[in-house]
């Protein structure tokens, strides 16, 4: 059932590896807990399961119950000991199994969390990380398959990340509990098969800048999470057809990079954005809006954007496909942005 | 078994101390109630009158190292914790010299001197962060006690039994106090919870719970030493029901159409400021002028924090943004 | 003597009402006593005094609904002694009244001289991305508009923000024939000749024209110009033209119909009225300039302005705009030309008014003969756009305006 998607190759580093997005992950916690004894995971079956997607699989062995720690299914209960915990010194990845069941724990995540640093004056902090499963495409139905990180970055008072890399698998979250403010990051659950090399000495990397995945001159493609993939290989599709797209990997979500995105649709005149979340009120309308207010005079096109349709994600796989993006529409708006049918 | 360590100490200074902080407390949420009508005070105020006892008889008992979760109906708490009344008040007035810089007010006390840890306008939001702060302690086998103050209609929401299960699970030094005031806003406990035996519900949890009353600051006293003492001993969580009654409305602005004026003039007869005063002037434990002496200098120092308050400045509104996220440069951060 | 409020109760109260005094003037009161129930729109709640004293005076009747703040009634307090109050607050075992704290309560971040973080998420957007060398920015309307009138972007001045081409830009701008040469003129008049001869062929050629023709007394006008003329000097004189100018714009602002442009089978009037002074020069020159918002210039700027152009046009100075510019045309030939002026139209405009020479003739006034200043003024306008009935109440306008020099 699962597609597996290998990530472009890299530029030749000394004894890379051949790993997936979940080793990196793997690899990206196990070494914050050797640096940091104050980093500790813990969320429903993370210890004893291995992880509901077998991320933290082996560690329970290495670093024992106290710092793997499982916990009972009470999201709003874990989320706010992962708050207190960090108020206190301690550095906790929270893990909720999916952006799905988040939403039990967001009044912890909303009202205290984002909170606490403005309203009690700069006196607390919460230097915490929440890492979360997100996205569509298993078959889950309804109720397991949302995109909600444009709810999240919504937000003030939190950083929202989508690692769509193996590179920023294996770097943000080391760079995210050095943030003495709340981080959540979002890993699409297509990314956690997906293969590629990873250089031996890969480490933390920069978390506010956005990427460019691949330069191009005709049309801006920006994108996030488990849709980059898609949107470079519409790209790809593009290029067979004299359009020479360039596609922007966000990485983080709050704060959005705007000068990456500007200077690209300033070069090209036309911006796509490909969101996965439902159209309504998504990210892709913040974007778009910001493209607005800032390289108006810039545009050649109106701006477009492939999102979710606007359903609960159905089960049957026809339905799922049709509901979320998918390189064909992507490639039909870029198309539509030049005037081409 | 008890020892020194888990009895009040009824020296006759002792009592004073305790008189003199709830009537410190009754007469501040009486000035705020004032500047509450005058519109200085705006948003939600929410008073502690009849409360006194359970702050009073528990807090003092914390060290300085412990830690104190609490509610929107807090500032008794923050004031017998010892955070200033002067930038109390001014945080309740909205100016930057409040002890949350003026951005929190009434319900959002903040103070890292005296780790109080707020001022909670969510109901049962204090509890999941008790356990997180518990949590740390207990993972860097800190002496540490946090104590987490909540109403008993934070029982029907579900992080109060998430936490409970986790603090008893993991053996979490929390001392969870529920001061059981009957209502809910205007939500009486016996429409709201099927068991209105509180303390039972914590002992379902493995929490060892103990009932007391809440109108007694000595029997809380007690109570609160033998919990604490518990606690430090063994690392596991405790529970406190503190029975007692709110003597005002909800908050300002409530008509109290949900309660009868008898049940509220009863519960004032037992009064906790009046019947322990009572109590010590007839075992001669206090003479008037210095029941005199303790309201003459609570009455200045509420004066002066009225004046402070008053003095003080607006935040500019050029900071709005600021403290959004901490104010450092990336360098500093320490990132490799 | 303190006044009682009706006290702000909650952060949605504005307003209550007093519905039982529960003490009356006479009484004593103290700190925390009930002394009235308001009623409010949760019901009905028990208000107290702050202040001790007697109740001097009820000061508003039962039933009531007042303003939060208002006075409900005067308190008379007892003095209060002063004796025996400690100075300062006391220090608690666990409290002590600080000194009023600096607001920061982190040190100041340092000076950076490293690259500092942006301050994350203000969502202020950034200023507009600083344009490329050479590039032309036009909104989409602009385009639109320039791509139906097929003009060419780059001729057109823009008047947005970062100096953008907006809609109105084009709007302004004459079709892509040339009606007048857009480069400034310089003193090559066999090109302006060429120019002249395939605007009027095209205007010939495409324009149904239709004329009328009346007489207006302007006597009042030329008492009126030697009354106010008297105390000026010489150069701010004013002169009839500018008397017939002004009354033309001011008619032309009622008359949409003969202010704007005519292209594509369409005719879209313009919001402002920019007259185009017919100007002729020595050797045959000849061009109708604009005076910009003619109708809203008082009449000493129209006049200098006018003679501005005159000395502009024949230093060959006049800016390309000013030639595009016109919304409508007046042409008069002064004291040497001949009594009525039938004009031709300058494309897109859709009509141009002229003026003959003023002449001294009998005319009847209240029934008897007099000499009278009559001058003839002439519309030609285009028949698409406009016809005989709106024309003539055109003229018929400007006729009176210029019967009330004192308006102009």
């Amino acid at each position: 059932m699962s597609r597996r998607r290998t990530a472009p190759k890299e530029a030749a580093a000394p004894a890379a590896a051949e790993l997936t997005y979940r080793d990196a992950i793997r690899e990206a916690i196990r070494d914050a807990m050797r640096r940091d004894e104050r980093v500790f995971l813990m969320g429903e079956d993370v210890g004893r399961y291995g992880g509901c997607y077998a991320v933290s699989k082996g560690l329970l062995a290495e670093f024992g119950p106290e710092r793997i720690r499982d916990t009972p299914l009470s999201e709003s209960g874990f989320t706010g000991a992962g708050i207190g915990a960090a108020m206190a010194g301690m550095r906790p990845i929270v893990e909720l199994m999916t952006v799905n069941f988040s939403l039990l724990a967001l009044d912890q995540i909303l009202n205290t969390a984002a909170t606490v640093r403005h309203m009690s004056g700069n006196q607390f902090g919460v230097p915490l990380v929440i890492r979360m499963a997100t996205g569509a495409g298993r078959q889950l139905a309804a109720q397991h398959s949302h995109s909600l990180e444009g709810w999240y970055a919504h937000i003030p008072g939190i950083k929202v990340l989508a690692p769509a890399t193996l590179e920023d698998a294996r770097g943000m979250l080391w760079t995210a509990l050095q943030d003495p403010d709340p981080v959540l990051i979002f890993e699409n659950v297509m990314l956690y098969n997906m293969t590629g090399k990873l250089a031996a000495d890969a480490g933390p990397v920069e978390i506010d800048k956005a990427a460019v995945r691949r330069a191009g001159r005709d049309v801006t493609l920006i994108t996030y999470g488990g849709s980059l993939w898609k949107t470079l290989e519409a790209a790809t599709a593009l290029a067979a057809e004299s359009i020479d797209a360039e596609v922007i990997d966000l990485r983080s979500l709050r704060p959005l990079d705007d000068a990456t995105v500007m200077a690209s649709v300033s070069k090209t005149r036309r911006a796509v954005i490909v969101d996965e979340g439902w159209r309504s009120g998504s990210l892709s309308a913040e974007i778009g809006m910001r493209i607005v207010e800032q390289a108006f005079w810039e545009l050649d096109a109106p701006i477009g954007r492939v999102c979710s349709e606007e359903v609960p994600i159905p089960y049957p796989r026809h339905l799922e496909n049709a509901a979320i993006p998918q390189v064909p529409k992507i490639v039909a708006a870029a198309k539509s942005a030049l005037g081409r049918a | 078994m008890t020892t020194l360590a888990d009895k009040p100490h009824l020296s006759r200074q002792h009592m004073l101390d305790l008189l003199k902080h709830m009537i410190r407390i009754r007469r501040f949420e009486d000035k705020c109630a004032e500047l509450y009508t005058q519109e200085k005070i705006r948003g939600f105020l929410h008073l502690y009158d009849g409360e006194e006892a359970v702050a009073v008889g528990i807090i003092p008992v914390l060290d300085k190292r412990d830690r104190v979760v609490a509610t929107y109906r807090e500032h008794g708490h923050a004031l017998v914790r010892g955070v200033p009344m002067a930038t109390t008040l001014a945080e309740m007035l909205g100016k930057q010299e409040g002890c949350s810089r003026g951005r929190g007010g009434s319900m959002h006390l903040f103070d890292r001197a005296t780790n109080f840890y707020g001022g909670n306008a969510i109901v049962g939001g204090g509890l999941p962060l008790s356990v997180g702060l518990a949590l740390a302690d207990h993972m860097r086998r800190a002496d540490i006690v946090t104590a987490c103050f909540f109403g008993e209609g934070a029982v029907a929401e579900g992080e109060f039994h998430e936490s409970l299960n986790l603090a008893a699970l993991w053996g979490l030094p929390v001392l969870f106090v529920c001061e059981n005031n009957l209502y809910a806003m205007g939500t009486a406990l016996a429409i709201s919870e099927s068991e209105t035996d509180i303390q039972r519900k914590a002992s379902c949890y493995q929490i060892s719970a103990e009932a007391v009353d809440g109108m007694d600051v000595v029997a809380v006293e007690a109570a609160a030493r033998r919990a604490i003492h518990a606690i430090r001993e063994t690392g596991k969580p405790r529970f406190l029901e503190c029975r007692t009654y709110r003597l005002r409305a909800h908050s300002m602005f409530d008509a109290q159409l949900y309660r009868d004026k008898g049940e509220v003039e009863s519960w004032r007869q037992r009064d906790p400021i009046t019947r322990f005063r009572s109590w010590l002037e007839t075992n001669h434990m206090v003479h008037s002028d210095e029941l005199t002496h303790i309201e003459e200098e609570v009455a200045a120092e509420i004066a002066a924090a009225v004046a402070f308050a008053e003095a003080g400045t607006w935040e500019p509104v050029e900071e709005l943004a600021r403290f959004t996220y901490e104010d450092r440069t990336f360098e500093d951060r320490g990132v490799q | 003597m303190v006044d009682f409020r009706m006290p702000s109760l909650g952060a949605d109260m504005e307003a209550g009402t007093l519905v039982e005094w529960l003490v009356k003037p006479g009484d004593k009161v103290k700190r925390g006593d009930v002394v009235a129930i308001v009623e409010t729109q949760k019901g009905a709640i028990e208000i107290e005094t702050f202040e001790a004293g007697e109740i001097e005076q009820i000061l508003v009747d039962l039933n009531a609904k007042v303003p939060v703040g208002t006075s409900l009634a005067r308190i008379r307090t007892e003095l209060e002694p002063t004796a025996g109050l400690p100075k300062a607050a006391v220090a608690l075992p666990t409290a002590v009244v600080p000194p009023i704290p600096p607001p920061s309560i982190t040190p100041a971040p340092p000076p950076s001289a490293g690259p500092v973080l942006p301050q994350p998420v203000l969502p202020v957007p950034a200023a507009p991305v600083p344009s490329v060398a050479g590039r032309m920015r036009a909104s989409p309307a602009a385009r639109r508009l320039a791509e139906q009138r097929r003009i060419d972007l780059a001729s057109v001045t823009g008047t947005g923000t970062v100096g953008a081409i907006l809609r109105a830009d084009v709007e302004r701008h004459p079709g892509p024939t040339p009606s007048a040469p857009k480069r400034a003129i310089g003193l090559d008049l066999d090109a302006m000749r060429t120019a002249i001869a395939a605007a009027m062929a095209r205007s010939k050629r495409e324009i149904p024209h239709y004329y009328l023709e009346h007489q207006v007394d302007v006597t009042g006008c030329e008492q009126w110009l030697a009354r106010t003329n008297a105390a000026q000097p010489p150069e701010s004189r004013l002169l009839l033209g500018a008397l017939l100018i002004k009354a033309v714009a001011l008619a032309t602002r009622r008359f949409q119909a003969f202010n704007g442009f005519y292209s594509d089978g369409k005719f879209e009037p313009s919001p402002a009225v920019h007259i185009g002074v017919a100007i002729a020069i020595r050797g045959g020159g000849l061009a109708a300039p604009a005076l910009h918002d003619t109708d809203q210039l008082a009449l000493d700027d129209l006049m200098t302005r006018m003679r501005d152009l005159v000395q502009r046009m024949r230093a060959g100075r006049i800016r390309g705009s000013e030639l595009s510019d016109p919304t409508i045309t007046v042409s008069s030939l002064g004291e040497r030309g001949v009594e009525a002026l039938y004009g031709v139209i300058y494309p897109p405009q859709v009509a141009i008014v002229g003026f003959g020479k003023v002449v001294v003739r009998p005319w009847v006034i209240d029934g008897a003969i007099g000499p009278r200043s009559i001058v003839t003024v002439t519309l030609a306008a285009d028949h698409r756009v406009s016809d005989g009935h709106a024309g003539a109440l055109f003229l018929a306008d400007i006729g009176h305006l210029l019967q009330e020099p004192d308006e102009l």
